[in-house]
């Protein structure tokens, strides 16, 4: 007779007469186990689908520790030595690049030294202020709003030269930029990709290139940026909820609906080559973190952005980079660039 | 009847529990590895295509930072290294036992390396770092002794190891391959100095301390003789001017250290006192000092410049950076130094004897 005992999930159990109750167990067993079974299989296809849709949203899943954003890299030796002779001059004047600058009066020191220093090399070069400042030409965009500045930077850009230049460069006038070492690194890529580089950083979700880096986009991402300018829900002039978010960011995610991603850029040993910080402070941080290979660890070889300059410090640049060198040290590069017409410090 | 449903039922919910859970796991491990070399077939991404451009996997995280970078492996450096045999340069550097870590470790760090020869001097000896002990005081009023019998030290030891021989400061930063240019048109066995010249007080003129200056072996050999035979003085305490007026008596000629444009190449300043129009003020004494019209701006510095003082540590570093490491890629310099006729006549020489080696041996 079954025992009145704890309300137990096995009443049969504790039945003094075991030797019935084992093939009762075993039924319960079995349906347990068969419980149990589907259980298991009903959680696995759960997170199978679930894993699926991750996979389908774009940019998601549930790989949280990887970071996103692409790494883009410099031409390899390999791509140079099959340019031959006569395509090489062909090639550098392939690359037309349109600087764009945005300034405002607090700047005009920094204004006139990037004026005077690298931005003779752009094939074109045009400073976006937020007024008009006397003796200083620009192009007056009537605000003092920093993504607002930026966008009617580039749809003026791109309205006045889409058919002129194949790649657009936009940088704050505490950065300086080598636009060799720029074409240089755009030698494999093809401007009608939608390219978008620069310094990458991560923010959340959010992969974007840090407008102190300088930003680079092909014509190909200008288009697309420029068909979403209009569209207030994707790329509206007020992003953010709460509080503003910095342009770069908002640039960013504008050019995310346009299927545009943000590429960090880096020489062949993974060095990044647009800088947010000067040559200065890269020493220094080297000075402190490895004493001993202070040069070695600090930048790249074909950097193409320094930033947090003072206009002295643009006009030694200018001599460091374009000017002062080591005699006898001879390269054989596969692209030539000219200096420019009507320039003494370079 | 009731509490056995509730047991398959909370049973089910375990085994559902575990089966996400190992399930999750199992994926993360496939996609784990598939991600990171098939990013574009999951993120449906218009970069697809732009990644076969690289050919190769993405060096994450890989930075070697002994690795010669991707530019100097299109560098051609024969003219350099040539010049290196032919014009051999002793340098040595003042230095004193409190600066030893703060100044002299990074000239040993940068530029100290491409003398033929370098050698640090102290007043007293170091032999870890190493150090010349001199067996003097320190102070300004100590510098000329101490370049007395530094150059005495060097003509006793190394007088056949180098053609020329470089003083510099501790906080001077030299440029080792344009001062074997600047060297190259001279004959070591003429009695000349280079540096940057400076007019007051001596007829010839008289080269600045803090920016270096170079001797030739017969400059050394005149220069360590007039003491032995007193036709110099060992009491000074300026330097610079002392040296000057020593050379002058010996006869040792002043040279005219200047490219072929005109432009200065020793530097008593960095770059930024010169590059910059109204840095140094107009009542500056350094205006009066110079020997060649002063010039501020972009004309101030010859793009293959020598030496630059008062350097500090970042600075020396910095300046190792811009001279050897970053350049414009693909950028036609305005400014072509060229070589004497002979030692091009040589390289080319060296060049074509290489080529035909390399073709007996590659058929």
């Amino acid at each position: 007779m079954p025992v009145e005992g704890p309300k137990s999930s096995c009443p049969v159990c504790y039945s003094p007469d075991f030797k019935h109750a084992a093939p009762l167990l075993s039924r319960k067993m079995l349906s347990e186990s068969s419980s149990f079974l589907k259980g298991v299989m009903l959680g696995s296809i759960f997170c199978a689908l679930i894993t699926m849709l991750g996979h389908i949203r774009i940019g998601h899943g549930n790989r949280t520790h990887h970071h996103e954003h692409h790494h883009l890299q410099a031409p390899n030796k390999d791509d140079i030595s099959k340019i031959s002779e006569t395509d090489r001059m062909e090639l550098s004047k392939s690359f037309r690049v349109y600087c764009i600058v945005l300034v405002k009066p607090k700047d005009v020191s920094l204004w006139a030294a990037v004026k005077e220093t690298w931005t003779k090399h752009c094939d074109k070069a045009e400073f976006f202020s937020s007024e008009n400042v006397k003796v200083f030409e620009s192009v007056n965009v009537d605000t003092n709003d920093m993504w607002l500045m930026m966008r009617k930077a580039y749809k003026y850009a791109f309205d006045k030269y889409r058919d002129q230049y194949n790649w657009f460069f936009l940088a704050r006038p505490t950065t300086f930029a080598v636009i060799e070492n720029l074409k240089y690194f755009l030698l494999k890529k093809d401007p009608s990709q939608p390219f978008y580089l620069g310094h990458a950083v991560k923010s959340g979700d959010l992969d974007y290139v840090s407008i102190d880096g300088g930003i680079v986009l092909s014509i190909e991402s200008m288009k697309r940026l420029n068909s979403l300018l209009s569209v207030p829900e994707k790329c509206p002039e007020q992003g953010g909820m709460i509080w503003k978010l910095s342009e770069d960011k908002q640039l960013a995610i504008c050019l995310k609906y346009a299927g545009v991603f943000a590429e960090n850029a880096e020489d062949a040993y993974g060095k990044d080559v647009f800088n947010t910080k000067s040559v200065g402070l890269f020493i220094k941080e080297a000075m402190t973190n490895h004493p001993n290979q202070v040069v070695e660890g600090c930048c790249s070889d074909m950097a193409v952005t320094f930033n947090g300059l003072s206009p002295n410090q643009m006009h030694v640049m200018m001599y460091g980079v374009y000017r002062l060198r080591a005699f006898g040290h001879v390269f054989n590069d596969a692209l030539v660039f000219l200096p420019p017409n009507g320039s003494e410090n370079d | 009847m009731a509490s056995k449903s509730w047991l398959n039922f909370l049973v089910f919910l375990c085994g559902s529990a575990i089966g996400f859970f190992l399930c999750s796991q199992l994926f993360s491990i496939l996609l784990g590895d598939q991600g990171d070399t098939q990013p574009s077939m999951l993120h449906n991404d218009p970069h697809a295509r732009h990644l076969d451009d690289s050919g190769h996997s993405h060096l994450k995280g890989q930075v070697d930072f002994n690795a010669d970078s991707n530019q100097h492996k299109d560098e051609n450096t024969d003219i350099a290294e040539n010049l290196y045999q032919k014009v051999r340069i002793l340098c040595w550097v003042m230095t004193s036992p409190q600066n030893l870590e703060k100044k002299a470790k990074h000239v040993k760090a940068t530029w100290a390396q491409r003398c033929n020869k370098v050698l640090f001097m102290s007043s007293e000896e170091n032999q870890d770092f190493p150090t010349v002990g001199l067996k003097t005081k320190e102070g300004r009023e100590q510098l000329y002794w101490k370049t007395i019998k530094a150059f005495q030290y060097v003509y006793d030891h190394y007088l056949e190891d180098a053609d020329w021989f470089m003083k510099a400061d501790d906080d001077t930063y030299v440029i080792l391959d344009n001062l074997r240019w600047l060297l190259s048109k001279y004959n070591p066995e003429q009695p000349i100095y280079f540096g940057r010249r400076f007019k007051p007080y001596v007829k010839q003129g008289y080269m600045s301390g803090g920016a270096g200056y170079v001797l030739s072996k017969e400059a050394l050999r005149r220069f360590v003789d007039a003491f032995k035979t007193e036709k110099c003085t060992h009491s000074s305490s300026i330097e610079d001017l002392a040296l000057g007026r020593c050379m002058e008596i010996i006869n040792v000629e002043a040279g005219d250290s200047r490219d072929t444009t005109g432009k200065e190449t020793f530097h008593p300043f960095v770059p930024e006192h010169h590059l910059i129009k109204g840095y140094l003020p107009k009542t500056f004494w350094y205006w009066n000092y110079n020997y060649y019209p002063p010039v501020e701006g972009p004309g101030c510095c010859s793009d293959i410049a020598v030496s630059f003082h008062y350097v500090d540590s970042t600075t020396m570093y910095e300046l190792e950076y811009l001279v050897y490491h970053l350049r414009p890629y693909g950028y036609l310099y305005r400014y072509q130094p060229a070589l004497p006729e002979d030692i091009l006549k040589e390289i080319n020489q060296a060049n074509k004897n290489e080529d035909t080696k390399v073709k007996l041996s590659n058929p």
